[in-house]
C-alpha cells in the first residue's frame, strides 16, 4: 500500500485558513468529502464524529504531527489527505507541542485491517524527521504531492 | 528543530530507518498475547497501551515476529498493524517487570474494553 492509494491529493491543503483544532478538522473534513462527493449533510456528520473522537483521546502523537481519523458509513473506501498549518495548532498532543501536519482519515465501519494498514503506512512516513520536515516546510500543494509521490518511491521497512 | 539548513525535498534521505535503533529483545520476562478485539490495534488501544506502559519503570519491548517497537512509544505501536489474532510478543526489564507484564497482557487480552 502506498500512500498516494489513498491520499487525495486534490484535498490537500498547503496552508490551512482554521487556527483552532476544531476548525481545521471542519476545513479539512470540508475538503476532503467534497473532493470524494459528499453532501453538506455527510461532511457536518463526519466533522462531528472526528471532533468527538479526537476528545476521547488525541491523536496528536508527538513530533508536531496528529492524525485526526473516524470510521463512517457513508466513506466506501479509506481517503485520507494532509493540511499544513505554518502557526502551529493546539490539539492537546501527548508532547504539549503544537501541531503543524495535520492528516484527516477517514475510514469505512468494516474494514478495520485496511484501517490499520493505512496508520502503519502514514506512520511509517511520519517516523522518518525528514519527511516531516519537509512537509513542515511545503508551501505549495505541489510540494506536498511532491513529498508524497517521493515517500512512495522510498524502499519499505 | 527544522530551523537549521533547508535541504531541497529532493535530498530527501532514504532508510533513515528507526526500526535498526531499537533492540530486538531486552532478555526481561516476557509474553505472548492474541489481539483480541475486531477492530484490532488502533490509535485508542495503542493510547490506552502507551498510558499504562509509562506508569511502569521498566522498559517495554513489544514485538511482532522479527520487527520489534518501544511499547511506550505511540507512534512506533502503530506501526505494528496488529489486527485481531495477531500475535504480539510483550517483553520487559525492569524493576517491576513482572507487573508490567501482567498489566498489559491483560489490557490486550481484555481487547481493550472493546467487542
Amino acid at each position: 500500500m502506498k500512500l498516494s492509494d489513498f491520499i487525495l491529493t486534490d484535498a490537500v491543503i498547503p496552508e490551512l485558513k482554521a487556527t483552532d483544532r476544531n476548525g481545521v478538522i471542519r476545513e479539512m473534513v470540508s475538503s476532503l468529502g467534497t473532493s470524494i462527493g459528499l453532501d453538506e449533510k455527510d461532511i457536518a456528520a463526519i466533522s462531528k464524529s472526528v471532533i468527538a473522537r479526537e476528545n476521547q483521546g488525541s491523536t496528536g502523537f508527538g513530533k508536531g504531527v496528529s492524525v485526526p481519523h473516524v470510521k463512517h458509513p457513508s466513506i466506501k473506501k479509506i481517503v485520507a489527505t494532509i493540511g499544513r498549518s505554518s502557526a502551529g495548532l493546539d490539539f492537546a498532543a501527548l508532547d504539549r507541542a503544537p501541531v503543524y501536519i495535520v492528516v484527516l482519515l477517514l475510514s469505512p465501519p468494516d474494514n478495520p485491517d485496511q484501517h490499520l494498514a493505512s496508520m502503519e503506512n502514514i506512520f511509517r512516513h511520519l517516523q522518518r524527521d525528514n519527511f516531516r520536515r519537509f512537509l513542515r516546510q511545503a508551501s505549495s500543494k505541489d510540494e506536498i504531492i511532491e513529498l508524497i509521490k517521493e515517500a512512495d518511491e522510498l524502499p519499505e521497512g | 528543530m527544522g530551523q537549521t539548513e533547508d535541504p531541497p525535498p529532493s535530498a530527501l534521505v532514504p532508510c533513515e530507518g528507526f526500526a535498526e535503533q531499537i533492540e530486538t529483545t531486552l532478555n526481561g520476562e516476557s509474553r505472548t498475547v492474541t489481539i483480541a478485539n475486531p477492530q484490532g490495534l488502533h490509535a485508542r488501544p495503542v493510547m490506552q497501551f502507551v498510558d499504562l506502559a509509562g506508569q511502569f519503570q521498566s522498559r517495554i519491548l513489544v514485538r511482532k515476529g522479527n520487527f520489534a517497537v518501544d511499547g511506550k512509544n505511540p507512534m512506533e505501536m502503530m506501526l505494528l498493524e496488529a489486527s485481531q489474532g495477531t500475535e504480539l510478543t510483550l517483553e520487559a526489564n525492569g524493576p517491576d517487570a513482572t507487573q508490567a507484564i501482567e498489566a498489559l497482557a491483560q489490557l490486550i487480552e481484555n481487547g481493550f474494553g472493546e467487542r
